[in-house]
């Protein structure tokens, strides 16, 4: 027998896939608007992030609803909390993909410092990062998640990477530093995606199994 | 509940079979209670839990070919020892039960001074104070201090439960049993039944039969789940409602069955 709160966690469900959708799309956009040099690509993020902040009221609204109706307990309850929180950094995700964007526009108006190869390994690896962690919360694939938090790790080390090398540009050619500080910008903005989607990680195996990971915790 | 090492187990039973006849409706039911908590005993309809309740303090054996097996320790003595008179334990372990059940010829103040009365008490020296100090207890003094002389059923449902509360704490007991004490009430009287519990177990241990799972979430400190004369799983509150350890504690607490 289906109960209520199956339909209602169903159709919550459907809209963090939509809502993630959207976030996966504007990540896609604003990097490949920097990799391609494509700047007219960073408008559909700007309209994403529209579309994501109303999913975001959106989904609190009916967690809400779920919460005040439902009363809902154990797995349930560990899931509703989990969807305010992925809410949460879904919503943040957006406004990382919109800051990318504004600095990839200033970077743009330039010359390229460099041909691009760790940023867009980087961003690869964010995209695939966001990707696993949504489909495990769909899937309620423990296993899938705890490969994401994996992951970060090569995201950070790819930051660093590019970090250090963006320093050396900078050091040695003054004309380069504005471009190289929007590069520097860009690859934090990525590994901020990164722990946003670590953050989801961690929320989907809570919501599985009641252990709360975060920060080495059990 | 992972008691601590620490808190004094006020009631615990060790191996608890209940028996109707041959028919065993309690198996085995070993729970330790924490003094000064709320235990809440839950699950679905004729788990046991009331039957199980129903031995704590020997009421069980009443019912004309029950028997009860096993030991009820209150404050680590045998309940079930022989040699023990019942009635005794019963002034130790009050019971409140579903239907507020006032004696319908007493006053207000007969019916909290009963169990003193029957135990022979009669100086009004004694029983005026213990009568107030039963009613405050149970939140309802304010509200009948003028009309102690009136019958006790003349109070709404909600007064006739703390009525009975007040009853059932005049005798002064350490540990308080409830069988759905808010069932029968509305909403409003509920919520002040379960403020009085929480205030009430600053003094008094309890332990609680309720079908209301939020309730049980709400007030308690540990919850017992029964499920076909066993008990479950027990554990503390927080970690029952949050992370059950077995599954079909989950499936009965998110609704899936019972």
């Amino acid at each position: 027998m289906e109960r209520q709160i199956d339909l209602e966690i169903r159709e919550l469900k459907d809209l963090i896939l939509t809502m993630g959708g959207c976030v996966e799309k504007a990540i896609e956009e604003a990097t490949q608007a920097l990799i391609l040099r494509e700047p007219q690509r960073f408008q559909r993020v700007y309209d994403l992030e529209k579309t994501i902040n109303e999913h975001h009221i959106q989904v609190d609204e009916a967690c809400v609803k779920i919460l005040a109706r439902q009363s809902p307990l154990a797995a349930d309850l560990r899931w509703i909390v989990a969807t305010i929180k992925i809410n949460t950094d879904l919503e943040r995700m957006g406004d990382q993909a919109v800051n990318i964007s504004h600095n990839g526009e200033h970077y743009l108006r330039e010359p390229a410092l460099k041909p691009l190869i760790d940023l867009p390994r980087m961003a690869s690896e964010v995209r695939q990062m966001v990707r696993a962690s949504l489909d495990a919360f769909v899937r309620k694939d423990q296993g899938l998640a705890e490969k994401v938090l994996e992951q970060d790790d090569v995201v950070d080390g790819l930051k660093n990477e590019i970090f250090d090398e963006l320093r050396q540009f900078m050091v040695t050619d003054s004309t380069s530093v504005q471009r190289a500080l929007d590069l520097i910008l860009i690859a934090r903005n990525l590994e901020r995606l990164g722990d946003h989607a670590t953050n989801i990680a961690e929320d989907v195996i809570y919501a599985l199994t009641g252990r709360d990971i975060r920060h080495g915790h059990n | 509940m992972s008691v601590d090492v620490t808190t004094k187990i006020e009631l615990e039973t060790i191996g608890l079979q209940a028996y109707f006849g041959a028919v065993r409706a309690v198996h085995g039911v070993s729970l330790r209670v924490p003094r000064h908590q709320l235990t809440a005993l839950i699950g679905p309809s004729g788990c046991g839990k009331s039957t199980f309740i129903r031995c704590l303090n020997r009421l069980h054996e009443e019912t004309p070919g029950a028997r009860a097996e096993g030991q009820v320790l209150l404050e680590g003595e045998d309940i079930y020892r022989r040699g023990v008179d019942p009635v005794l334990i019963r002034r130790r372990i009050g019971m409140v039960f579903q239907r507020p059940n006032p004696f319908p010829a007493m006053s207000i103040f007969e019916n909290v001074a009963s169990g003193l009365i029957l135990a022979g008490v009669k100086d009004r020296r004694v029983l005026d104070p213990v009568v107030e100090r039963s009613l405050k207890q149970a939140a309802l003094w304010d509200e009948v201090k003028d009309q102690l002389k009136k019958p006790g059923t003349r109070l709404s449902g909600g007064q006739q439960q703390r009525l009975c509360i007040a009853r059932a704490l005049a005798v002064d007991p350490p540990v308080l049993l409830m069988d759905e004490p808010t069932s029968a009430l509305d909403p409003i009287s509920t919520a002040r039944v379960e403020e009085l519990l929480i205030d009430l177990k600053k003094s008094v241990t309890v332990v609680m039969v309720t079908h209301n799972m939020q309730q049980a979430a709400r007030i308690s400190d540990q919850t017992a789940f029964f499920l076909m004369g066993e008990m479950v799983e027990s554990g503390a509150t927080d970690a029952v409602f949050t992370n059950p350890k077995d599954s079909r504690t989950e499936q009965y607490i998110t609704g899936r069955f019972g």
